[in-house]
């Protein structure tokens, strides 16, 4: 194990870790607001991804196509969380928790299939443009040039988040909500509709991560079930609804999964479980404050 | 005395059930008695879930690991050891109330949705290394072909084996439920406060339910090998765990048969729906969003709701 491979598997892992991140946020943000975990999440991920696919397909696989992508599959995924949510799930605020949990499983049920029925179950895969192609020689290891971008996307979402929840009225609104929803509800604001904005930006951000996973995995069916269970296990560990406990989470996933590959590459899928369990035992309630 | 003669009724009811299904196999195909074995063994599985989710008041989120490690422990001692047969049917529903013990025991801890996650981890851990270890396990492709004692060799003779395990399961589950120790967790189910208040170690019963139900996953574990002789990773995956979970929801999850009624419908729908569109989790979806709309109760909830109130005005005359 020399200096170059640790650092070249140190930042696949940090990459991997902001795609996480990314996915997370908008999980915690839906949990802490709406107090659901969002089963869906998953499946609004991997609509990004092959919406993402479409879109770059449709403009000639070309360099502008994908920053094109980039932009327009999380929209694409906002809006069709949107329908989801003003069509079904607002009608099911005032009902017991577990029903809102299962209507997001069975939404997951429904969008996988449709994904199914959309893009059929073949491969695909979106290329990074030029500029991003290749790798970059650093300290004597190659470095790829994607996975330095997204480390500069995941902090910059993580500044948008922050600006977001703690400057803008809707975002203060959403975090009011978290804390006290009769309360809000008391001083004339519509929790419904913040709800609704609350769902929408989460799934946006799901939206955004498949998007910004497409280059570097082969889009396919059954990618939603990986990325559910690591964002559900992140975000349990960063703290229910806690959007920097989802960058601790997904920093501590990643990065264990990545030297897990350089330790042992048959078991490399245990390392991040195992580092969860061992989080969970020294602090049940994750690593950062809750919000309930 | 109105009450005991409605339960003689159900008794003769629940007699004349039990020798329609002996029947079954001599008269119908091959195919159907298959299905309906299947369906004695998703049930047992949404029953001892509904031992911890409908009378207990836990998210138990993945119990489906439980089942797997029950199937996986019986495939493995059969194919990888000469031990007795016995040994490892009674191996995996002891592999599996030991697994339930441990990651029970972490899981009582917390409440809730913590609960569920926590255990959604664990049991993850467990998937993952089932899925990884391909010397041991077979990883993605599972074992196939576990050999069977020539007792169980026939499908006929291994309908009939979980049959009866099943009935012994149901009946054991039934004593529990109306035992003390049963009537206790749904006290707790309701009022958890309360009964710590009243000196219940509520902890201690919660994980007494846990294993008692991963207990009772253990054997449909067993039963499951059984009839498929083989075992794949999705028998520990998180998908499967939800969709026992809905079983219990949609069967009904605070009466004692409802999961049965879950799981029938939830298997013939696959199998039959899947005969006609591949597109059968749309519609297991779609079913599922009607449930949530208009029976929250479950089916067998609804129904019960429906004639509970003839019920007691029948026996309110009768007194």
């Amino acid at each position: 194990m020399d200096f170059a491979s640790l650092s070249t598997q140190l930042l696949v892992g940090l990459s991997r870790a902001m795609i996480l991140f990314i996915v997370c946020a908008g999980l915690s943000f839906i949990l802490g607001v709406l107090r659901v975990p969002n089963i869906a999440h998953g499946s609004l991920y991997m609509i990004g991804a092959f919406a993402a696919y479409s879109i770059f397909t449709h403009l000639g696989s070309s360099s502008s196509g994908f920053w094109l992508a980039l932009i327009l599959a999380p929209l694409v995924v906002a809006l069709v969380s949107l329908v989801a949510e003003r069509a079904l799930f607002c009608h099911l605020y005032q009902r017991e928790h577990l029903m809102l949990l299962l209507f997001t499983f069975a939404l997951m049920l429904i969008l996988d299939d449709l994904v199914k029925i959309t893009w059929g179950p073949e491969y695909c895969s979106v290329l990074a443009p030029n500029i991003l192609r290749g790798s970059v020689s650093m300290f004597g290891a190659s470095l790829p040039r994607y996975n330095l971008f997204l480390l500069i996307v995941g902090p910059l979402v993580a500044i948008f988040l922050w600006l977001f929840v703690n400057k803008t009225k809707i975002g203060k609104i959403s975090r009011a909500a978290a804390v006290d929803r009769e309360m809000v509800g008391a001083v004339g604001i519509n929790v419904s509709w913040v709800f609704a904005a609350a769902f929408v930006i989460g799934c946006f951000l799901a939206g955004l991560g498949g998007a910004l996973v497409a280059p570097t995995v082969s889009i396919c069916l059954g990618m939603d079930h990986d990325i559910i269970i690591e964002a559900f296990l992140i975000v349990t560990i960063g703290g229910l609804g806690n959007i920097w406990g989802a960058l601790v989470g997904s920093l501590i996933f990643g990065v264990t999964h990545s030297f897990g590959v350089l330790l042992w590459p048959q078991f490399a899928i245990v390392f991040p479980y195992a580092a969860v369990v061992i989080v969970l035992l020294l602090r049940p309630r994750g690593l950062l404050k809750s919000v309930w | 005395m109105f009450r005991g003669i409605t339960e003689k009724r159900l008794l003769w009811f629940l007699a004349i059930i039990f020798i329609v299904l002996l029947i079954f196999p001599s008269i119908l195909p091959r195919f159907y008695t298959y299905i309906i074995a299947l369906i004695f063994v998703t049930s047992l599985l949404a029953m001892s879930l509904n031992l911890v989710v409908g009378y207990g008041g836990m998210f138990q989120f993945h119990h489906g690991v439980f089942y797997g490690v029950g199937a996986y422990t019986v495939a493995l001692m059969l194919t990888k050891t000469s031990l007795p047969v016995w040994v490892g049917f009674v191996a995996g529903p002891v592999m599996a109330t030991v697994t339930g013990f441990l990651i029970g025991w972490f899981c009582v801890r917390l409440t809730r949705l913590y609960f569920a996650m926590l255990q959604i981890s664990l049991g993850s851990l467990i998937w993952a290394i089932a899925f990884r270890w391909y010397t041991l396990t077979g990883g993605d492709d599972g074992i196939h072909g576990v050999p069977m004692p020539a007792l169980l060799s026939s499908q006929n003779n291994s309908y009939y084996f979980i049959l009866v395990i099943l009935t012994i399961c149901l009946m054991a589950m039934y004593l529990i439920v109306k035992s003390p120790f049963g009537r206790t967790l749904q006290a707790i189910r309701d009022n958890p406060q309360r009964c710590e208040a009243v000196g219940i170690n509520v902890r201690r019963h919660q994980l007494k339910a846990i294993v008692i139900a991963t207990f009772f996953a253990g054997v449909a574990g067993v039963l499951f090998v059984v009839l498929e002789r083989s075992v794949f990773p999705d028998l520990l995956f998180w998908v499967l765990s939800l969709e026992v979970f809905i079983m219990c929801l949609l069967g009904g999850w605070f009466t004692f048969a409802g999961p049965i009624l879950g799981a029938a419908i939830i298997v013939s729908l696959r199998t039959f729906v899947g005969i006609y569109t591949e597109y059968w989790t749309l519609v297991l979806g779609v079913i599922l969003i009607l449930l949530i709309f208009f029976l929250p109760e479950g089916v067998m909830g609804y129904f019960l709701g429906k004639f509970r109130p003839l019920a007691k005005e029948v026996a309110h005359r009768s007194e």
